[in-house]
């Protein structure tokens, strides 16, 4: 009966709350607009927002180097997820060209005691708005979209990444 | 599970997503944190079902607020309330003088005017929590000196 014995685990319980103040949010977005597209595009941009200064956690916690291609990008994005959602994405269907990959996972941190109506809303675009953020801020320019979404009724969840450009550093103005 | 800083970073968008939000509808600058507050409530009321499922039930009121001020407070923020008084009439006042979401910004009263967007959402996180175990409240906050806050709650009787 002692209280002492009965603490509260305290990792769990952030989760938690990440996970129902995302759920929060999201409703309250839809709420206000109805437009899932417009719903969609601003968890995104929340999304890009978190990574963008993700990245220096990231960066600062692993003293990983710089990725020469994208198999090295795509152990990264896997670590990072471990990281910071506890998830283990498994990396998959490479393209001949090596420039694209998927991110498969079954479980999900955000999506947990979520059941929404097929509607074409993405619930966990705050995903791909992370790490295309986080790629943006190493330089990398890279396109990320659903390919399967278990919210709407697939076995998985299928998050495709493909690697657009690498981007240059610009000559400072008025130094050229 | 998901790491501290990830609901640290979505913390502060929320507050970014609708202080851009409230700018474009009514196009002056006036700073609208009721939804911030409302995201707080939706979240805390859920989340004090799960905390609160196995534990032994309150003796009373004030018995509640010892469990917000006490594991409540150290799951999320990290740390106890430092100082917790009551009036014995509804009135609770609780005082962290190193509140999470403000230690990162000031040490002074520099950024003063910004405090009251990063103490809205742990206002309605309160309010909703309580409100789950039937306690209507109404929860403020104030922000003397960064990064210490007071929460005050004032329990509604009908």
């Amino acid at each position: 009966m002692s209280r002492q014995t009965s603490r509260l685990d305290a990792k769990k319980v952030n989760s938690e709350l990440l996970t129902l103040t995302y759920g929060a949010l999201v409703s309250q977005m839809l709420k206000e607009t109805e437009n899932n597209d417009e719903v969609n595009k601003h968890l995104e941009r929340i999304g890009y927002n978190m990574g963008v200064r993700l990245i220096e956690d990231f960066l600062a916690r692993t003293s990983s180097n710089r990725c020469l291609e994208m198999r090295e990008t795509a152990d990264k994005i896997q670590q990072a997820f471990r990281l910071y959602l506890n998830m283990q994405p498994t990396v998959t269907s490479w393209s001949s060209s090596g420039d694209e990959f998927s991110l498969v996972w079954d479980q999900c941190p955000l999506s947990e005691w979520v059941e929404i109506p097929n509607s074409g809303l993405k619930y966990c675009a705050l995903i791909p708005g992370a790490i295309r953020g986080a790629l943006q801020m190493v330089q990398l320019e890279v396109q990320c979209w659903f390919v399967q979404d278990q919210l709407r009724g697939d076995a998985v969840t299928e998050l495709r990444v493909k690697y657009i450009k690498r981007l240059e550093d610009a000559v400072p103005a008025g130094e050229d | 599970m998901a790491d501290d800083i990830v609901f640290e970073l979505l913390h502060s968008e929320i507050i970014n997503y609708v202080l851009e939000n409230s700018k474009t509808t009514n196009g002056s600058k006036e700073v609208d944190l009721s939804l911030v507050e409302y995201i707080g409530f939706a979240a805390g009321y859920k989340i004090m079902e799960r905390l609160t499922r196995e534990w032994p039930r309150f003796k009373d009121e004030l018995d509640t607020m010892k469990f917000i001020c006490t594991d409540f407070w150290t799951c999320i923020y990290k740390k106890q309330i430092d100082n917790l008084r009551t009036n014995h009439q509804g009135v609770y006042v609780l005082q962290d003088n190193a509140f999470r979401f403000l230690t990162n910004l000031s040490n002074s009263q520099q950024y003063l005017e910004f405090a009251p967007r990063y103490v809205a959402y742990t206002c309605g996180l309160i309010r909703g929590g309580l409100a789950n175990l039937c306690i209507n409240s109404v929860v403020t906050a104030e922000v003397q000196s960064m990064p210490s806050c007071k929460f005050h709650i004032h329990v509604q009787r009908t």
